[in-house]
């Protein structure tokens, strides 16, 4: 017959965050960081089609690092819960704030209850209309939810990342200005240059006349911003 | 969370909406009608053709109960993403939930896999969708849309029409549908020919869905005087858009003039 050696549970959870940790620590890193019009993820990810910036709902984003099955899930349970509630109630009663509660308790309930915590973390931005206050939140392994402003870094660099982008940072500068500042950045972070054609980027614009104000830069405007 | 699988069971995520629904909030699912005759508003003349740059689908405003106008300014035409559109004839309620399902399926199942669905695979979706509506059908809530979009795999414009149990076919030039789709069609078969350009379609469209209204009393006319002009919904390789009521009511005009002098 076998039996569970003690553990206590200090130790247990201390294992576990450090075990997340490490898997995310391995992982590329993302930033998200207003800009005059909205909120900018912009990530190196070598895959041009495995995206670790997605769209949520109408004004809803979506970045995530670390373990790339785990993020997804997140995002397609995201993707189903904002769908559900806004046909069942009304478009605009989707927000980014219940999202990031939901995924708070998801992540808070699998760090605890399962075999492994996952090893992601994530952030879910909304833009705002004209005149109100972009939300970024930022929900690490273990639920820990945060509201971020101005710039958030996660990810295997993030201390690195959110140092340099913090230098930086001014408040209402344009797209193309965000993009190089971000990109000088994550250069600085990886210590090395960081090409145009293995970055990831993607916008919530609140200019965009869609309903959708989600949209990926697509590679040739990237390249085109960081060359002019 | 997905839940977990069980052994050899399906894998990866289900991109639709309606499945999603049907599994959390079935309540939410468009209701089928007890026994019993109701009379609710329908909907009525509805068309679809093809032009040059890809299609063309059109509606009244007029929305019936027995004898009596229930709505003059409804709306039949909607574009479902920004390749297709859906024009629908039938009960309205019945109607504008399927088009509210079908919309969300489509941008559902575009976020989820993050690619667009092939207008085939559409075509195919909503005709799952409308026999599904079958039992209600059957108690008087018919529902029949005519599809159509801009197929990007072929280049070029498709329609398709649905009958109530879900049937597919897809039709080569124009289809109309509702009750005063008749008239609309011996218009259509008079006035349209291969390779149309954006206006002479439109106009065409306008044209039919008038001859309708002068035959069959449910389908609404334009009204010059309110300012009530038939949807239009132009759908090519740049995406479906609501033509400008201008253009509409350019169209009004021309065919009036005509029919004047």
């Amino acid at each position: 017959m076998s039996f569970m050696p003690y553990v206590p549970p200090e130790q247990l959870m201390k294992d576990r965050s450090e075990f997340a940790h490490k898997g995310i620590a391995r992982g590329k890193s993302v930033i998200g960081i207003e800009y005059a019009d909205g909120i900018l993820f912009i990530a190196e990810n070598p895959s041009a089609t495995l995206h670790k910036i997605s769209e949520i709902y109408d004004r809803i984003g979506f970045a995530g690092v670390g373990r790339y099955s785990e993020f997804e899930d997140l995002r397609i349970s995201g993707v189903r819960l904002a769908d559900l509630r806004g046909f069942s109630y009304g478009r605009e009663d989707v927000r980014a704030r219940d999202l990031a509660n939901a995924y708070s308790q998801a992540l808070s309930n699998i760090f605890t209850t399962q075999m492994k915590p996952y090893e992601v973390e994530i952030l879910v931005g909304e833009v705002a209309e004209n005149g109100g206050h972009d939300e970024i939140y930022h929900v690490l392994f273990d639920g820990t939810v945060t509201d971020e402003h101005d710039y958030v870094a996660i990810g295997g660099h993030a201390e690195e990342l959110t140092g340099a982008v913090k230098a930086a940072f001014q408040p209402g500068w344009d797209l193309a200005t965000a993009v190089r500042e971000s990109v000088k950045a994550l250069s600085t972070a990886e210590g090395r240059d960081v090409e145009s054609d293995s970055l990831e980027a993607g916008v919530l614009d609140r200019t965009w006349s869609a309903r959708r104000k989600f949209r990926r830069l697509p590679e040739d405007e990237v390249a085109a911003i960081l060359a002019g | 969370m997905t839940e977990p699988l069980p052994p050899g069971g399906a894998i990866g995520a289900n991109p639709s909406f309606f499945d999603l629904l049907r599994q959390a909030r079935p309540e939410a699912l468009p209701a089928f009608a007890g026994p019993g005759e109701l009379r609710l508003p329908h909907g009525t003349t509805v068309l679809g053709l093809k032009f040059a740059d890809g299609v063309v689908m059109a509606g009244d405003r007029r929305a019936t109960s027995g004898n009596l106008v229930a709505d003059s300014k409804i709306r039949k035409v909607f574009p479902a993403d920004d390749r297709s559109a859906i024009a629908i004839a039938g009960a309205a309620g019945q109607a504008v939930e399927i088009v509210k399902l079908f919309q969300l399926e489509l941008e559902h199942y575009e976020k989820i896999t993050g690619d667009r669905l092939s207008l085939e695979g559409k075509a195919n979706r909503l005709a799952q969708m409308i026999r599904g509506n079958l039992p209600a059908a059957m108690q008087g809530l018919v529902v029949v849309p005519l599809f159509g979009g801009f197929d990007e795999r072929r280049g070029e414009g498709r329609i398709f029409y649905y009958d109530a149990t879900g049937g597919r076919w897809e039709e080569d030039d124009y289809q109309t549908t509702g009750s005063g789709g008749l008239p609309a069609k011996n218009s259509l078969k008079k006035r349209w020919r291969a390779g149309l350009d954006r206006v002479e379609a439109t106009r065409i469209a306008v044209e039919a869905l008038i001859d309708a209204s002068e035959d069959d009393t449910a389908t609404g006319g334009p009204d010059v005087a309110r300012g009530i002009f038939p949807n239009v919904v132009v759908i090519t390789a740049d995406g479906a858009e609501d033509a400008p009521e201008a253009d509409v009511a350019a169209a009004v005009d021309a065919v009036m003039r005509e029919r004047s002098t």
